[in-house]
């Protein structure tokens, strides 16, 4: 699998099997509020990824004996449709699925400001409706926004992005092919405004020096991907100075 | 083991407004009860998948995907392929979903798709034989509701529809027994076109395409499939109250007039 | 001493508002000598306080607040009632007026509240440990029997009362019908006619679409105009 020499990675020209530079992002497409029902929505696509992710809550606990006296329970399920990948999977949840749930809640859950909430539940859910590896990433991006979407208090919005090496040379946002035959992966998610990082995972082998370059990769494209976030959100919540209103409701005050 | 559902979330009153204003012959978004809600089609979606389709009716919204892998047939039909559809009620979808397997409802849905399908032979599985017996295609039909406003069963019918109207697999010859892929790619061979119409009753009127509200307060549904013939091939009712048999063949004679509407609608998103 | 958002500006969480002494206002934190915002919607300043007003969230229940919630449990002492808010709340039967007609022995519950039914209540207390509780007490509290009922997001009550009740004012009078909107996001509409009770809910529905838009009150009045044209109303 790991260091196949068959398959050319990178090009004569330094370029990608998909034409990117080493260190450039996949297209992004953010959308926000999307679903009717839960309380708030995010939608992703970043390259061939597409990603829905939804918030329900606060809400009630369900059953009432998980619920913690303090502060909301944060629940988080990442999960893959039968058709996202290249070989159909069963919808049962596997065991990745259940470890990337536990990362993802850790990665947001400090930005939630659940103290708020005691006695109550704040649901993330996440759905892989089309893979091509940084799934977990694409999500967490997108869970930020459903959350801001949904009205939870929150400290700063949580982006992430992963880094990498192929063919000895670091790289940043692993398509599936890069991924698989690659040498190195590493998600990161980062809380922009703190500059702290609150999902770091790694599977592969980097240098010490490798391994800071791949990281300053993934925490820079986390502060892109951390803009478009913001564009995202005053796209769909643009609004008009209502000064007309104002005027008006002060002439009746008056009369 | 399957036990009576909790009580609707809606106050009584509210309840009252919707069967108040159906007795008046108007619904609550001024439909007429016949009437569907803007239906949205979109095919290709998922590149990854052998084929998908999306589908918006009103704020439902419903994705299928299809993918086409190799198994062992069925010992009593060792020349045919085999069909298969599950449906997810993934909890993001509604206030009311749980993550866990499928539960009754969704299991029912799933059911009623795959008999539409299935008893209208619209996959000509004896195509999907690569080695009878021994080896043969499996398509696996995936319902995926996204947000629930009501009238899962029709959307997900619609947009598995969709999902296998739009699938493309690798064209294949078989020589002993052996596959060969060519270069080419091919639509599954579909022969029949199943659309449902679900029906409900509120008060004694009966509705189609019931939203979400309708649906907490009616007393019982009927969906019926219909194919490209017009001939009735799957029916499933639903929920605790009762149709007299005049109300069925009502219902009946109306879902196949509606079912070829639907069916040009979902077939000239191919073309 | 900075500001950095501009009154009615749009702010997402994290972003900085203010530096200096300012005071954390609803929707803001401080964090080392900066003021963020914590949720999504417009920024303001009120004298020294910053605050962000939101544009979507949960109810969270405040003492005296009015709220119309539905029954959907009877037990021994009292009714509860689901409020649209994380929390289920408590009407007890200590809290509802008493009637003449009531034996003191004789405490049938569900003759007074079944599930189902929609009332009009009070928070009397709500804090982090315990649910609400409510009470009918008060004037006009009760059971509610009939009326349309409209469900918005809790943080568009404000639009539909308006500065010092102009919006709702103005839908009263245009659509001829007794509005109460509860702070948890549910309101009442009731009339003489359905008809009117039906403009007046699409006239709420309306104001919680277009909420932050221009000449808001214009253009609901007009709508509310040319439907009411099209209806014989009495």
């Amino acid at each position: 699998m790991r260091n196949d020499p068959s398959v050319k990675l990178i090009d004569a020209k330094g370029l990608r099997v998909d034409g990117r530079r080493l260190d450039e992002l996949r297209p992004i497409k953010l959308e926000v509020g999307i679903l009717d029902k839960a309380d708030g929505s995010a939608y992703i696509e970043q390259g061939k990824n597409k990603i829905l992710a939804a918030v329900y809550g606060p809400r009630e606990a369900h059953p009432k004996h998980i619920a913690l006296a303090d502060r909301a329970v944060v629940r988080c399920r990442y999960h893959m449709a039968p058709f996202s990948v290249d070989e159909r999977k069963s919808p049962a949840p596997s065991r990745r699925e259940l470890e990337l749930s536990k990362v993802i809640r850790e990665s947001l859950e400090p930005a939630i400001m659940s103290e708020y909430f005691p006695r109550a539940t704040i649901d993330i859910f996440i759905e892989v409706l089309q893979a091509d590896a940084g799934t977990r990433c694409a999500g967490i991006t997108a869970a930020s926004l459903a959350l801001a979407d949904a009205g939870i208090p929150m400290r700063e919005l949580v982006a992430a992005c992963a880094a990498g090496k192929i063919e000895g040379k670091v790289i940043l946002d692993l398509s599936d092919i890069e991924d698989k035959k690659g040498e190195a992966d590493l998600p990161v998610a980062l809380m922009p405004k703190s500059n702290v990082i609150s999902l770091i995972q790694m599977d592969g082998s980097l240098s010490d020096e490798e391994f800071k370059q791949a990281l300053d990769l993934s925490t820079d494209a986390c502060r892109k991907i951390y803009e478009m976030q913001r564009e995202a959100l005053k796209l769909k919540y643009h609004l008009v100075r209502d000064e007309t209103e104002d005027k008006e409701e002060m002439a009746e005050v008056k009369a | 083991m399957s036990a009576t559902h909790q009580s609707s979330p809606v106050a009584k009153l509210e309840q009252k407004t919707v069967v108040d204003l159906i007795l008046k012959g108007k619904r609550l978004d001024e439909r007429g009860p016949l009437d569907y809600r803007p239906l949205t089609i979109m095919l290709g979606t998922v590149e990854k998948a052998n084929g998908s389709a999306y589908v918006y009716l009103g704020k439902t919204k419903v994705l299928a995907g299809i993918k086409v892998e190799i198994g062992t047939p069925f010992p009593d039909t060792p020349d045919e392929g085999i069909l298969t559809v599950n449906s997810e009620f993934v909890p993001l979808a509604s206030p009311t979903f749980e993550a866990g397997p499928p539960d009754e409802n969704s299991i029912e849905l799933a059911r009623v798709v795959d008999r539409g399908i299935r008893e209208s032979k619209a996959i000509d599985l004896k195509k999907l034989c690569i080695d009878p017996g021994k080896k043969v295609f499996m398509v696996f039909v995936d319902v995926y509701v996204l947000d629930h406003d009501g009238n899962l069963i029709d959307a997900a019918a619609m947009a598995a529809l969709g999902a296998l109207v739009d699938a493309k697999m690798r064209a294949f010859e078989v020589h002993n027994g052996e596959l060969k892929y060519k270069d080419e790619k091919i639509p599954l061979p579909m022969v029949n076109y199943p659309v449902p119409t679900t029906s409900v009753k509120i008060d004694g009127t009966i509705v189609l395409d019931p939203c979400l509200e309708e649906e907490q307060v009616m007393s019982c549904r009927l969906t019926v499939t219909t194919d490209k013939d017009d001939k009735v091939c799957a029916m499933q009712k639903g929920g605790l109250g009762v149709f007299t048999p005049d109300e069925v063949k009502q219902i009946v004679s109306t879902s196949i007039s509606k079912s070829r509407d639907l069916r040009e609608k979902i077939l000239l998103k191919v073309k | 001493m900075t500001l950095h958002a501009e009154r009615k500006q749009l702010v997402a969480p994290g972003e900085l508002l203010a530096e200096g002494p300012y005071f954390a206002g609803e929707n803001t934190y401080r964090e080392g000598g900066k003021i963020f915002a914590s949720r999504i919607g417009m920024a303001d300043v009120i004298g020294n306080k910053l605050i962000v007003v939101p544009i979507k969230g949960a109810y969270i229940p405040r003492i005296d607040d009015l709220v119309l919630g539905r029954v959907t449990d009877i037990g021994m002492s009292g009714w509860q009632v689901d409020i649209c808010a994380p929390y289920p709340a408590m009407l007890p039967l200590s809290e509802t007026p008493m009637r003449r007609d009531r034996e003191e022995g004789r405490r049938d519950l569900s003759s007074i509240h079944g599930v189902g039914d929609l009332v009009l209540a009070q928070v009397i207390a709500f804090d982090r440990t315990r649910d609400p509780l409510l009470t009918t007490k008060g004037r006009g509290l009760g059971k509610i029997t009939s009326g349309r009922v409209a469900r918005i997001s809790p943080a568009k009550i404000p639009r539909i009362i308006g500065k010092n009740g102009s919006m709702i004012t103005m839908l009263k009078k245009e659509t001829g019908t007794d509005i109460i909107a509860g702070q948890n996001g549910v309101i009442l509409a009731t009339g003489k006619s359905p008809d009117q009770e039906t403009i007046a809910v699409e006239a709420i529905y309306m104001i919680e679409r277009e909420a932050h838009t221009r000449g808001l009150t214009d253009r609901v009045k007009a709508m509310i105009q040319e439907r009411m044209k099209g209806k014989a109303i009495a």
